[in-house]
């Protein structure tokens, strides 16, 4: 059992403590705030200066973002039968009538499937390169290992031109599987790094337990190394799925309709006269949602000690 | 239940020769116990025959069949590691419930708990079975370890100082535990200590290693009273066997240079003047600790003897043994 005991810092350091976390946590949400809070503004109070703290809260962003809307003649605008919908009337109050759908929830889907996708491929191919890694006697084993970190070494931008040209012969530009890909090799070194110091960290003498428990190799793996990595798989995942979602140079030079993603998507929502910005904030605030959700259901993981106290010393 | 032979098994791990050419057979139903210092080449030799490591040469049969190139789970033996024993994510009943469930065996669930329960009960963990693995003091997990090598009924039991970790009081309950198994099993078991009364007590072989080769084997008795070199000599005996050079006594026979005497081939009251420089008083036994001219020598005494620090007595050797320059006896 490896209990510690540390020595019980003093009334003052916890006040210090407690005033340096505060500080940095309202530093790290206040743009969070302004485009949550932004979201739910009018077009008007959200260029208005000075800032508007306290505003009249509208929907007209969300409505904005989830919608194509048509200016019409004042004429035809006085013969419109009244609005049928709460939604509606936001368009009418603006001046103009809903023209059908916007394209943000397709753009958002794709998000969700080249995200998860790449997110669920880099970490099944890690953990098993990882794992190879860790305990197999690999040939060139540590010039492997320097060779998939090498990849991380440039920003994965300048190898653009060469992507975008073999993308284009192999039909693979503005593809599903041609996005999930390529953030997929982009992940992976990440992975499997992050992932074989994991592995490394869990004893062997468990594998070799199982295999004499009668398991083969591959049902010790999944029995007794998976569940004992848990931890480090949540935490990769994590740093995966954040990268994939948020990417936008790729996203914008390889996707332009089918694939793209919502990045792309959200600074060209146009309205009157210019910029939206409740709804490209709106946006981005629904766009926060899942790695939020996703990274809050690993939080347990994150936050537990690897095979804590299981080795007897 | 099965006769293990061991031919010509030599193991390197890089440049580090581990096992160099070790032949030996391990009776059906024997209770062998490996001595010999860390890095003598033990724990290699039960992580060959288990199958976690292939051998560079050699052979390995089990029950007269070649088990070389089969995997571990083929060979149907058990292993009680010294250490990492358990299986940090499940909880102890599951832990050992784990060999049951492998798909080699994959016994039904009643079975299952029935001898779970079985085993808990021998090993006294009964009320942790619903205990994370991780939530045990070590002789607790040390315990479940052994006992998720009992719930099996393998061919071979593999053991590397499964007692180490455990107060004297449980050691000694579990020795007789393990060796009442082996009685009722009849089962081959393969055990590493550094403990004397374990290998005095629960050994029908002993095997001395020493820097990977395999120097003697034999009964407990043979290697006690008829060890072939000082080396073996000084694997077991508590206290050691006191080794001087062969004329401390007098006129050696020819070719010897060492003279071997266990504590209790020290005989009192005639020959050389020895000074008792300490007296343990151990309960069962007194232990004198002696000076004779520039040796120090260490014998027992009755329980209850008078001699204290400083007296001076006298003292001869009894049956003692001989070994020459390379420490081989003569």
């Amino acid at each position: 059992m490896s209990a510690y005991s540390i020595t019980e810092p003093t009334r003052r350091s916890k006040w210090v403590a407690a005033l340096l976390v505060t500080l940095y946590t309202v530093i790290t949400l206040l743009p969070l705030v302004w485009i949550i809070s932004t979201g739910f503004k009018s077009g008007q109070d959200s260029i208005s200066y000075p800032p508007k703290v306290v505003f009249q809260p509208s929907l007209e962003g969300y409505v904005n973002l989830f919608t194509t809307r048509t200016r019409v003649s004042s004429d035809e605008f006085g013969n419109l039968p009244p609005p049928a919908t709460w939604y509606d009337e936001i368009v009418r109050d603006q001046g103009m009538v809903i023209a059908g759908p916007s394209r943000f929830g397709e753009r958002f889907l794709n998000s969700v499937i080249i995200g998860f996708g790449s997110t669920f491929l880099s970490i099944v191919l890690g953990t098993l390169a990882a794992y190879a890694f860790s305990r197999f006697k690999v040939p060139l084993k540590d010039d492997l290992l320097f060779f998939i970190l090498s990849t991380r070494m440039m920003p994965p931008i300048a190898v653009a031109i060469p992507i975008f040209l073999m993308y284009r012969s192999l039909g693979l530009s503005d593809t599903h599987l041609g996005m999930i890909l390529l953030y997929t090799a982009v992940n992976i070194s990440l992975a499997v790094w992050l992932l074989k110091g994991f592995i490394d960290e869990i004893p062997r003498e468990y594998e070799e337990a199982a295999l004499i428990d009668g398991y083969t190799r591959f049902q010790a793996f999944r029995k007794v190394v998976l569940p004992q990595a848990a931890t480090g798989i949540a935490s990769t995942a994590i740093f995966c799925l954040i990268f994939a979602w948020n990417e936008y140079a790729f996203a914008v030079l390889l996707t332009s309709g089918t694939a793209q993603t919502a990045p792309p998507f959200i600074p060209t929502i146009i309205g009157v006269g210019g910029q939206d910005w409740p709804a490209v904030a709106a946006g981005a605030t629904i766009f926060l949602l899942p790695v939020m959700i996703f990274t809050i259901l690993l939080r347990k993981h994150l936050l537990r000690g690897i095979t804590f106290g299981a080795v007897r010393k | 239940m099965a006769e293990v032979s061991l031919v010509g098994l030599t193991k390197s791990y890089g440049t580090n020769r581990a096992l160099a050419d070790v032949s030996m057979t391990i009776p059906d139903g024997a209770f062998v116990v490996l001595l010999g210092p860390t890095g003598a080449g033990k724990t290699t030799t039960l992580r060959l025959i288990a199958g976690l490591d292939r051998p560079d040469a050699g052979d390995i049969r089990i029950a007269g069949a070649p088990v070389t190139a089969d995997t571990p789970a083929q060979r149907d033996v058990a292993m009680v590691f010294q250490q990492y024993s358990l299986y940090p994510h499940l909880t102890v009943r599951e832990n050992l419930a784990f060999p049951l469930r492998s798909p080699v065996l994959n016994w039904p669930e009643a079975e299952i708990t029935r001898k779970v329960g079985e085993v808990a009960e021998v090993l006294r963990i009964a009320h942790k079975l619903d205990n994370k693995a991780t939530q045990l003091s070590g002789g607790e997990m040390q315990r479940v370890s052994i006992g998720r090598a009992l719930v099996r009924n393998p061919r071979i039991y593999l053991m590397d100082e499964p007692l180490s970790s455990l107060d004297a009081k449980l050691r000694a309950d579990l020795r007789i535990e393990l060796k009442r198994i082996h009685a009722e099993l009849g089962a081959t078991f393969l055990y590493v200590t550094h403990d004397q009364i374990e290998a005095m007590t629960m050994a029908t072989h002993v095997g001395v290693l020493d820097a990977g080769r395999l120097v003697q084997f034999g009964t407990p008795r043979e290697i006690y009273e008829n060890p072939v070199s000082a080396y073996v000599a000084s694997r077991l005996g508590q206290p050691r066997i006191n080794l001087l050079p062969a004329d401390a006594f007098g006129p050696a026979p020819a070719g010897a240079v060492q003279i071997g005497l266990r504590p209790e081939h020290v005989r009192i009251g005639e020959g050389q003047p020895a000074t008792v420089r300490r007296v343990e008083r151990l309960g069962d036994q007194t232990r004198l600790h002696l000076t004779m001219g520039p040796h120090e020598i260490v014998t027992l005494t009755d329980p209850h003897t008078a001699l204290a620090a400083g007296a001076q007595i006298s003292i001869r050797p009894d049956t003692p043994l001989w070994f020459d320059a390379s420490g081989n006896r003569t």
